[in-house]
């Protein structure tokens, strides 16, 4: 979909949100819904740091590190993609703690989907990488360029145009996937919404009120990339 | 004693029966996924019409967490009189998140077949209808197997959620018995290392098929 | 005493498999020589310049430039394989123009043209800006010093290609086939630039080229390579007017029958 038909879903979604707020019948649910959209937020904003600095970390050291820590590149990103999310915040979170390690939950929760995004997302830079054309690094080395400044200032620059769809893709799975953290109990959109299914029984209104959260907040994202992505193109001279 | 063999032994039946229901979310859930999802992008392309609430519905259901509509599913179904079982509820959602995903791909492989396919059809006086099921179809589908394939992989790795409507899958059982030993190492160990071989195997299986359909292509 | 010659080639052989792609080859350019390089495809001439920047490495043999060797080391009377730090160094005396142009896509011209001499000799961005500006108008894209490659023509991209080498002051200046990726009407602008450095500016140029006319012309030898091995060298007048081999007579009807 285009800009112009995700912003006017955004723009509706925020008009039902402001809608439903006044209404009598989603009105209580309101305050503990917000607070816990912005534990949902300071995760996802969490984990998104994490997730790009692991990503070009391991990206990076697949492709240009010695052996010694390219295998272990390897080993991360297959171990993150080959295992469930779920399964990776659970061993965080119960099993850690039997070796003597007890981390907090909110940590816990940075750490495992940050590094399960981060996986991915360094296969994304890793692609990125290889699709920018060999002739750059040649011309790069008949300027005498080093190694590292031909990856810093020549490939990595180009190679950030084409990260940027998958990285908005990868970003709304991590906003998505931190709803599992209600499950490790930490205090989430999700978790509230379970909460006071179970005090209230209000479904209906409590769950609408949630979906329209995750909405809002995920197509927020897409059009925040869509827009740096028109920018990056245009900082090559291309139209967009 | 951190890794006790002697437990992980004992505990391997028992996961190996929360496997099979695994096993079964996951075959039942992408067979909905694949079936609807084509559904989906054939719809579209017959009814023009439909494409814009289908490209709707489609981005709703990828911008919400599959929890939320695993727990939208099973907890606001019976208010509406659709009582379901939690492993029926739970596969139904997998099933028609991924079938979001999949109308995706559906829709990049029918967009990749050249228009002038159309056209030849066209030209030979085949109907509209025809020239999609018997052109068409065909030429749209082998290409975007492999990245189906992934998301049959994506949709078995996100199974475990069932066991947030109690669903005796692979993790809901790991937890029970973490919870009655505890003993967390072991089983969620094990399960960890089940997805991790189950996927690397499907990712080999993936690239052979991958290669297969790329001669096919060529040949 | 007599001087080291610019550029030496000395029995250097180049393999890609089991496929020879230079031959035993030995060749010398002398200070502010200019040579063109001609042969059909595949007769190593690219191979000859890719070795000289150090993009690829000699199977056997060695190259030096102004006497030092470029394909190894000598540390304390020993010889070693060359590390970066002196392959860096010996890449410093050359400058190259690629066939596809190459310039980075994400800078503009005068971004490309003061990137290395900012990051490798440590200019200043106020005199990179400086020595960049009087490049861009030599090869008279002055104007056009903020587009983007992608907003300029082949012609122009090449010619700002141009630019960027010159930047690094080398002193062995390699053209690759430069204009054999360019619309017709293009080729004559970056055939321009090439004769002016080489009448203004005291460099050593080796050009490989499918443009029989301008070597001629421009050139002060013309070699011929014919499966990796110099078939015949020669004054370019002598070259084309009294072609000594068959080999060359050949090629020379089939290039003059084509064009």
């Amino acid at each position: 979909m285009g800009v112009t038909p995700l912003a006017i879903m955004l723009g509706l979604t925020a008009a039902a949100l402001w809608w439903l707020a006044g209404h009598e019948d989603y009105r209580p649910f309101m305050p503990g819904l917000v607070e816990g959209a912005a534990v949902t937020m300071r995760i996802t904003v969490a984990g998104a740091i994490l997730a790009v600095a692991a990503a070009l970390t391991a990206g990076l050291a697949r492709l240009y590190a010695p052996a010694p820590l390219r295998w272990l590149a390897v080993t991360y990103v297959e171990l993150f993609r080959g295992t469930s999310a779920l399964v990776q915040l659970f061993w965080l979170f119960f099993v850690l703690p039997q070796f003597g390690v007890t981390i907090d939950a909110f940590t816990v929760a940075v750490l495992a989907l940050g590094l399960n995004v981060g996986a991915y997302g360094a296969e994304v830079v890793r692609g990125a990488v290889l699709a920018v054309p060999l002739h750059q690094w040649e011309a790069g080395l008949a300027l005498n360029l080093s190694r590292r400044q031909i990856v810093a200032r020549i490939i990595l620059p180009q190679a950030v145009v084409a990260m940027i769809p998958p990285w908005g893709n990868l970003f709304i799975e991590l906003l998505k996937g931190t709803s599992l953290v209600s499950l490790i109990t930490l205090a989430d959109l999700t978790f509230r919404a379970q909460q006071m299914n179970q005090t209230t029984m209000q479904t209906g209104p409590i769950f609408t009120l949630v979906l329209l959260g995750y909405l809002f907040m995920s197509l927020t994202i897409t059009i925040g990339m869509r827009l740096m992505e028109r920018r990056a193109i245009r900082g090559l001279g291309r139209r967009a | 004693m951190i890794w006790d063999w002697a437990f992980a032994i004992e505990i391997l039946p028992r996961l190996g029966q929360a496997a099979i229901v695994t096993v079964q979310a996951t075959v039942m859930g992408f067979a909905l996924a694949a079936t609807l999802g084509l559904g989906l992008t054939l719809a579209r392309i017959a009814w023009p019409r439909t494409a814009l609430p289908i490209s709707v519905g489609v981005e709703l259901v990828r911008s919400t967490p599959l929890l939320i509509q695993i727990f939208v599913l099973y907890f606001v179904g019976p208010e509406i009189g659709l009582v379901l079982d939690a492993l029926t509820a739970g596969t139904l959602a997998i099933g028609v998140h991924y079938a979001a995903y999949c109308s995706e791909v559906y829709r990049a492989g029918f967009e990749a077949v050249p228009r002038s396919q159309w056209e030849a059809a066209e030209a030979l006086n085949l109907n509209r209808g025809t020239a999609l099921m018997r052109i068409i179809l065909p030429q749209a589908i082998p290409p975007v197997i492999p990245a189906l394939g992934n998301y049959l992989v994506a949709l078995f790795k996100e199974t475990p959620l069932l066991s947030a409507i109690a669903v005796l899958e692979l993790m809901q059982t790991a937890k029970i018995i973490g919870s009655e030993s505890f003993r967390y190492t072991e089983p969620i160990t094990l399960v960890g290392l089940f997805f991790l071989g189950m996927s690397l195997i499907s990712a080999a299986l993936i690239r052979l098929v991958e290669a297969r359909i790329t001669q096919g292509v060529r040949r | 005493m007599m001087q080291d010659p610019m550029v030496r080639f000395q029995n250097v052989t180049k393999r890609h498999g089991s496929h020879i792609v230079v031959d035993g080859l030995n060749l010398d350019v002398a200070r502010n020589e200019k040579v063109a390089i001609i042969g059909a495809s595949g007769s190593g001439k690219t191979s000859l310049l890719r070795m000289l920047m150090a993009l690829d490495p000699v199977d056997s043999g060695e190259i030096f430039i102004e006497g030092e060797p470029l394909t190894h080391m000598e540390r304390q009377g020993k010889r070693l394989p060359p590390d970066m730090a002196h392959i860096r160094r010996m890449r410093g005396k050359v400058g190259m123009v690629f066939q596809s142009f190459n310039l980075f896509p994400h800078l503009t011209a005068m971004g490309n043209c003061i990137e290395a001499p900012m990051r490798v000799l440590g200019l200043t961005r106020a005199a990179a800006i400086e020595r960049a500006t009087e490049l861009l108008e030599m090869v008279g894209l002055a104007s056009r010093k903020d587009y983007y490659p992608s907003q300029l023509s082949g012609g122009q991209q090449q010619r700002v290609a141009i630019a960027r080498a010159l930047a690094m002051r080398p002193k062995v200046m390699l053209f690759d086939e430069v204009t054999s990726a360019l619309d017709p009407e293009t080729v004559g602008e970056v055939l321009t630039v090439i004769r002016r450095l080489g009448e203004e500016h005291d460099l050593t140029m080796m050009v490989v080229t499918h443009q029989m006319g301008f070597a001629r012309e421009f050139a002060d030898r013309v070699c011929f390579l014919h499966q990796g091995r110099i078939c015949e060298e020669a004054p370019a007048r002598d070259f084309f007017h009294n072609p000594q081999n068959e080999r060359t007579r050949a090629f020379l009807r089939a290039v003059l029958e084509a064009g």
